[in-house]
């Protein structure tokens, strides 16, 4: 399990950073998607994975008795998660923003702030 | 009552950004609400900078989960300072943006965004929280974003799709720094990683983590190789919004660097050379990059990055002496850069453009307007006894106490560079004789401004300078802040324990 988990989420980072690379703004935000989705996988896979044991303490005991599942990884993955679906939905209303304003969505053309205005 | 003093100055940002959501359409009555919540912030913060500075440092335990488990709010004295600057320049900018930014754009919500941009900060400079610190630096770049497209212009929208891209980036990263550290450590905690992570064994892990972290703030921060992101995009918002984020935005990440690598991944050689090279090139780079713009605001863009040198230099030497030149500089450099913007901006409203090859004669036309943009010059390039020159005397010693001659040297050739860009902008822009401009229709030029208005716009101008001046001549204080600051940051143990009690 955890062998498979690592390697998609290299697989994640690696075609997210490949699909920021190109030079299309819509491929630019499905990347920045990607890798947010690699980075939680990865939260997940190094708050160590244990299967069927929650984190609740048995009736009549006062602590931990056996090994359980660390449930903050889990917090923070709902948390990161939450927080870059506000960012992308910003994202994809800016690309269609900058598509109607810009008229391409071609990176390379975004260059008038290069040159000296006014 | 007293104990939670340290949550008052975030608690009322909010309290300000939510109260000013419900005078959405009403701007003049959000512009009232600004500038009055903005003297109460200083105030406040203020307060928990004099209860920091009397009694030691104050947490607060959220919730009152005991400290490894819960979150922690931390006010030491170098979170306390950073949370007064903040205030302060918060004050100016609220009322530079009054008089500044267009009501076509704050009609759309500025500022209450621009609200929440402070709470961000404030937040990040108190928390003690690794993934809140993450959470905090989410609201400023999400508001920053708003504040960075505000208005919608082709030149901003382009800018802020590269100001986006990078800054989501770096979030990703440092979130995957996150993840590496807890796998490693199982804490979030700053104190509690900062005993945990000298322990490890996986020395190999704990290295990429700083160095996952290190590439994360420094894309924040603007360091060398990761700087390009900035002069694409801070020149194309209203100078308001330029001021708050050269002030402020860039700062935060030159802070998390500074905690990171003094409570966590301390005593790290290969990480001090690493820093070392970057401030180096960092110098060097933004030196020379600032020589050859001709926009005002990309001058400023430039120098900010240059400047970002000078603390992270200072941090990588990490000794005592190096450290007060760090902090010193990071004071002064909060409230000049917000300065810097706010003037560029009062620029444009005169003449109408930032371009200096068309820009002129503006000493013949305010005299006494041009002597008031001369001493945040003169604070910039370091002239004794203006702020710059007291910090970089702390660095030069630190420089060589510690053998880094090539370091001494970029700092002294970043001043002749600041100074040689800042005497060509003087000449350009104040003494020669100006090109001849079309008037450029529905613009509010400066002459034509309300007698009130006018005032607001050089207002905030004066107070900066005025904070500026006092950094400058008063700097026996600051140094004493600093060195406060920096004996806290060298003997970690005092945050450890103020966190976390020892219970004996």
């Amino acid at each position: 399990m955890e062998f498979l988990l690592a390697i998609i989420t290299g697989l994640l980072y690696a075609a997210g950073l490949y699909m920021m690379l190109r030079r299309s703004l819509v491929k630019l935000i499905i990347g920045l998607i990607i890798i947010s989705n690699g980075a939680n996988l990865l939260i997940f896979l190094l708050g160590r994975i244990t299967k069927g044991h929650p984190p609740i303490i048995p009736e009549g005991s006062k602590v931990f008795t056996e090994i359980y599942a660390d449930p903050v990884p889990q917090a923070l993955i709902l948390t990161a998660i939450v927080i870059s679906f506000g960012l992308q939905s910003f994202a994809i209303i800016l690309i269609k923003r900058a598509y109607q304003v810009v008229k391409t969505d071609d990176l390379d053309e975004m260059n008038t702030i290069d040159e000296d205005i006014k | 009552m007293t104990e939670q003093l340290l949550l008052y100055p975030l608690l009322f940002q909010l309290l300000l950004a939510i109260l000013l959501m419900f005078f959405w359409t009403k701007i003049n009555v959000q512009k009232v609400i600004s500038i009055v919540g903005g003297f109460v912030a200083v105030f406040l913060s203020g307060l928990l900078f004099y209860e920091v500075w009397t009694s030691g440092t104050q947490t607060v335990q959220a919730a009152s989960w005991k400290a490894p488990f819960g979150i922690t709010f931390v006010a030491d004295t170098l979170a306390a300072t950073l949370v007064l600057l903040t205030a302060i320049s918060g004050l100016a900018v609220s009322f530079f943006s009054s008089a500044s930014v267009i009501p076509a754009r704050l009609r759309f919500g500025y500022f209450p965004i621009y609200h929440f941009l402070l709470l961000g900060l404030t937040g990040a400079f108190l928390t003690g929280d690794i993934f809140n610190l993450y959470v905090w630096f989410e609201i400023i770049i999400i508001s920053s974003f708003v504040l960075i497209t505000l208005g919608g212009e082709k030149a901003q929208i382009e800018g802020a799709v590269k100001y986006f891209t990078l800054n989501i980036l770096a979030s990703i990263i440092f979130l995957t720094a996150i993840a590496v550290l807890y796998g490693l450590a199982g804490s979030l905690n700053m104190a509690d990683l900062s005993v945990l992570v000298p322990k490890l064994e996986n020395r190999g892990l704990v290295e990429v983590a700083a160095i996952l972290f290190l590439v994360g703030f420094g894309i924040k921060s603007a360091v060398f190789p990761l700087y390009f992101w900035l002069p694409a995009s801070y020149h194309t918002p209203p100078s308001a919004v330029s001021a708050i984020f050269g002030g402020l935005l860039t700062k935060v990440g030159v802070y998390a660097l500074i905690r990171i690598f003094s409570l966590i991944f301390t005593n790290d050689v290969f990480l001090g050379q690493i820093l070392l090279v970057i401030a180096i090139l960092t110098l060097f780079s933004g030196g020379v990059g600032a020589l050859v713009q001709k926009n005002i605001k990309k001058i400023f863009s430039y120098l900010i990055i240059c400047h970002i040198g000078f603390m992270i230099g200072g941090l990588a030497m990490f000794t005592k002496v190096a450290l007060v030149g760090t902090i010193f500089y990071l004071i002064h450099d909060i409230v000049l850069k917000t300065n810097l913007f706010m003037i560029s901006g009062l620029i444009y409203r005169i003449k109408g453009t930032s371009n200096v090859k068309l820009l002129g004669d503006l000493y013949d036309q305010y005299p006494k307007l041009s002597l008031l943009m001369f001493i945040p010059f003169l604070s910039l390039i370091g002239i004794p006894p203006f702020s710059g020159f007291w910090p970089k005397i702390s660095l030069l010693t630190a420089a060589l106490n510690t053998d880094n001659y090539v370091l001494l040297a970029l700092i002294i050739v970043a001043s002749l560079l600041t100074l040689i860009v800042i005497a060509k902008l003087w000449s350009e822009v104040f003494w020669k004789k100006g090109a001849v401009l079309e008037p450029r229709p529905h613009f509010l030029y400066f002459e034509k401004m309300t007698k009130a208005k006018k005032v607001q716009f050089i207002l905030p101008i004066v107070m900066l300078a005025g904070v500026t001046l006092y950094i400058g001549f008063g700097a026996e204080h600051i140094q004493q802040v600093s060195e406060r600051i920096a004996s806290e940051l060298m003997n970690k143990q005092q945050y450890i324990d103020a966190v976390m009690p020892q219970t004996e």
